[in-house]
């Protein structure tokens, strides 16, 4: 018996590296076979992506954009253990910087008490849109696909009549940007000076924190039991005693509440103020980091810094003179090629072990009879 | 109990890993100079253009800038590097074109659109001796040249040529993002038709709001909101808003009788746009090219610009596109009116 078990868990690791590795492979085939069809070297393009993306300040260049992107994907991958599809992330964290950055600049408190209100704020406006969302599912049945897609459009109107002069922001110098009121300095969270390789963001730590809150809560907790039940299988969950409907309005909620903080790293570390160029989108590339991460902690965090190592080196496959589209290539190759691969996988394991039973149950029916005979 | 003592060794293990492999790489910019140095590079200036969103081929604001640098180009003998911004950048992205750039050893560096205004400042600071160029705003370093136009005024022009050349009496605007910039095209062009004749109805729509810059880039959105307005009984519309202009053009074309008015390039002579060229009835030029051209001879002179230059209507930074012929009938009404702006009787405004 012990061997048995030794040997099943061996092969579910090795079958968990292959998908990967599949993944990986396959996607730099295809990507290879991309820049050769616009008749330039594929071979010199990766050998720049590996020199440029190793620099130092590229990495830290990486951490940062990773940092942003792995609480993208815990928001997005919160939903998905539970069979909702939150596409409305990003207006979430959109809303949530704004109302944050307005809250910031007008603040004139202690750094320690502005910067825990500001991240405070933040998750409690994406919590509030997100429950929006939640509450028309709960009791309308909306399904929260179309609602929250349109709530991202809603986010943009609003925002967009916020940000005006005169409202709650302010024309910058110049007179073509504008922004909410800066954030006075105290209320800047710490940055580690890696030299020349330029600042790394102190929001990573707060990234870690809510990784590793996320893998506890969802694996070791009887409310994470109960949400991936919910996420299962709704009518099993509800015969064991879990209310679905509450459980599909909190984890909305929840997942609104990270989705706020996905834009107070590029807030708190880096701009200082919401202006009209805060950077959108960062809820969509939140769902392919966590279809690529499988909706695990540490898998989230390996595709947050793909992701950011792709975005910093294809900038630069520009500057080598390869086509700038390229990025959006081997991202949607790399996030097809991972889907795939783990269906692959999973569905080859799974006719092993089927093979494995009714092998080891034939050869038990056969002595059985033998001994019967006997 | 063990779990945590394993956890935290591993993030322990992972940090320290993190930050030795960042103190002990050296930078991007270590690695460009010495594969540049190397190579030695070709003679002359050596241009570096960091585009916004749309880049080269957009037909408008791009093209523009794109103009200047390749006279600069052919009259210096020098060479360009280009980069182009994407909806989706970061600032740091942003510094990072500008950086790439700098390190590569491209000097002058123009960063064309207003919202490298922040990343040009830091960049600037980082190399001294780099003189950069930011067209559409303003910025504070020493060895910053600010190049910005007097949208507004030419607007006014537009907006006087719209009315007159309204049977309707109804025309349209269409901005890209309802930025600060576009308002100054809208303020301009509103009070230009309103001064005119008071009696025109001008719509005004933005294609995008607050951060989502697409409405620069959008072809489709401007086509269906010129075709919005021309339903609504418009029939001249000005449209402010890169490459989603052309949409704009295509949608005005169709109808019968009805006039677009073009920006920032002189749009009847763009080769991709020669289809509809019998619709566009002026441009708004914006002379970008003059600007980045001026900017880049000052630097091959060695007698670089700095500070902010003002490209006015008195200056001809702005003005209107005759090419076609379409407006020479009524050439006597807006020599009438940029005089009164020239010397200051018509204060056009710069925010609507």
């Amino acid at each position: 018996m012990n061997k048995l078990t030794q040997r099943i868990d061996k092969e579910r690791l090795l079958l968990g590296i292959a998908a990967p590795l599949l993944a990986i492979v396959a996607a730099l085939v295809v990507t290879a076979l991309v820049i050769l069809a616009t008749g330039k070297n594929p071979g010199s393009a990766f050998s720049d992506m590996v020199t440029y993306g190793s620099a130092s300040d590229s990495q830290v260049y990486i951490l940062n954009k990773a940092t942003t992107y792995y609480l993208a994907g815990v928001s997005v991958a919160i939903g998905f253990r539970m069979n909702l599809f939150n596409i409305g992330v990003d207006g979430q964290y959109r809303i949530a910087a704004f109302f944050a950055a307005v809250l910031g600049g007008a603040l004139t408190t202690p750094g320690w008490i502005s910067i825990p209100l500001i991240i405070l704020c933040a998750m409690a406006t994406g919590a509030l849109w997100a429950a929006i969302a939640g509450v028309l599912k709960v009791t309308r049945g909306v399904s929260e696909v179309i609602s929250t897609i349109m709530l991202n459009s809603i986010a943009t109107a609003i925002i967009a009549y916020l940000l005006q002069p005169g409202k709650l922001a302010e024309l910058q110098s110049g007179g073509t940007v504008i922004s909410t009121k800066p954030l006075p300095s105290s209320s800047y969270f710490f940055q580690i000076n890696t030299g020349a390789a330029g600042e790394l963001w102190g929001f990573i730590v707060i990234a870690v924190v809510v990784g590793v809150a996320y893998w506890f809560v969802l694996g070791r907790t009887r409310f994470g039991f109960d949400l991936r039940t919910v996420g299962q299988s709704e009518s099993a969950a509800m015969a064991s005693g879990v209310s679905v409907k509450k459980m599909i309005a909190t984890s909305m909620v929840i997942s609104g509440a990270v989705a706020g903080l996905i834009g107070m790293p590029t807030l708190l570390n880096d701009s200082h103020q919401f202006s009209n160029d805060f950077p959108t989108g960062i809820g969509f590339t939140g769902i392919a980091i966590a279809l690529l991460g499988r909706n695990n902690p540490v898998g989230i965090a390996l595709g947050a810094l793909l992701w950011g190592f792709l975005e910093r080196t294809t900038n630069h496959l520009e500057f080598e003179g390869y086509d700038k589209e390229i990025l959006g290539v081997i991202q949607g190759v790399i996030v097809l090629c991972v889907v795939i691969a783990y269906e692959l996988v999973g569905r080859y394991g799974l006719r092993r072990q089927q093979q494995r039973v009714g092998a080891e149950l034939a050869a038990q029916a056969a002595t059985t009879q033998k001994q019967e005979v006997a | 109990m063990r779990r945590v003592a394993k956890l935290s060794a591993a993030c322990i293990a992972t940090a320290a890993l993190a930050l030795t492999a960042t103190a002990c790489g050296s930078t991007s910019s270590q690695n460009d100079s010495s594969s540049s140095a190397s190579s030695g590079g070709g003679k002359g200036i050596k241009i570096g253009l960091a585009y916004d969103v749309g880049g080269r081929g957009d037909r408008s604001f791009n093209d523009s800038a794109a103009r200047g640098a390749d006279k600069a180009v052919k009259e210096f003998n020098g060479s360009i590097k280009e980069l182009t911004a994407k909806p989706s950048d970061t600032e740091a992205d942003r510094e990072q074109r500008l950086t790439d750039l700098a390190s590569a050893g491209y000097n002058p560096i123009v960063a064309v659109g207003f919202s490298y205004a922040a990343s040009v400042d830091k960049v600037a600071k980082q190399f001294p001796k780099v003189n950069f160029g930011l067209i559409d705003s303003v910025a504070t370093s020493p060895n910053v040249d600010s190049i910005t136009f007097t949208e507004e005024q030419g607007s006014y022009l537009a907006g006087v040529a719209a009315a007159l050349k309204t049977k309707k009496d109804h025309v349209g605007f269409i901005g890209g993002v309802d930025v600060p910039l576009i308002k100054k095209f809208e303020a301009g062009y509103v009070q230009g038709v309103h001064d005119t004749n008071a009696k025109v109805k001008v719509d005004v729509q933005y294609l995008t709001h607050g951060s989502d810059t697409s409405g620069f880039s959008s072809p489709d959105k401007g086509k269906a909101a010129a075709q919005g307005m021309l339903d609504n009984g418009a029939d001249v519309i000005y449209s402010a808003a890169g490459s989603s202009g052309n949409g704009s053009i295509e949608a005005v074309h169709g109808a019968k009788g009805a006039w677009a008015i073009g920006v920032d390039s002189d749009q009847y002579n763009i080769p991709g746009l020669a289809a509809y060229k019998s619709s566009i009835l002026t441009s708004m030029v914006k002379n970008v090219d003059v600007g980045v051209y001026d900017f880049i001879k000052s630097v091959h002179d060695g007698k670089p610009l700095t500070g902010n230059q003002v490209y006015s209507l008195a200056k001809n930074g702005v003005g209107l596109a005759t090419s076609g012929g379409f407006i020479d009938d009524i050439k006597a009404q807006l020599d009438a009116a940029k005089k009164k702006i020239v010397d200051g009787t018509v204060k056009v405004k710069t925010a609507p």
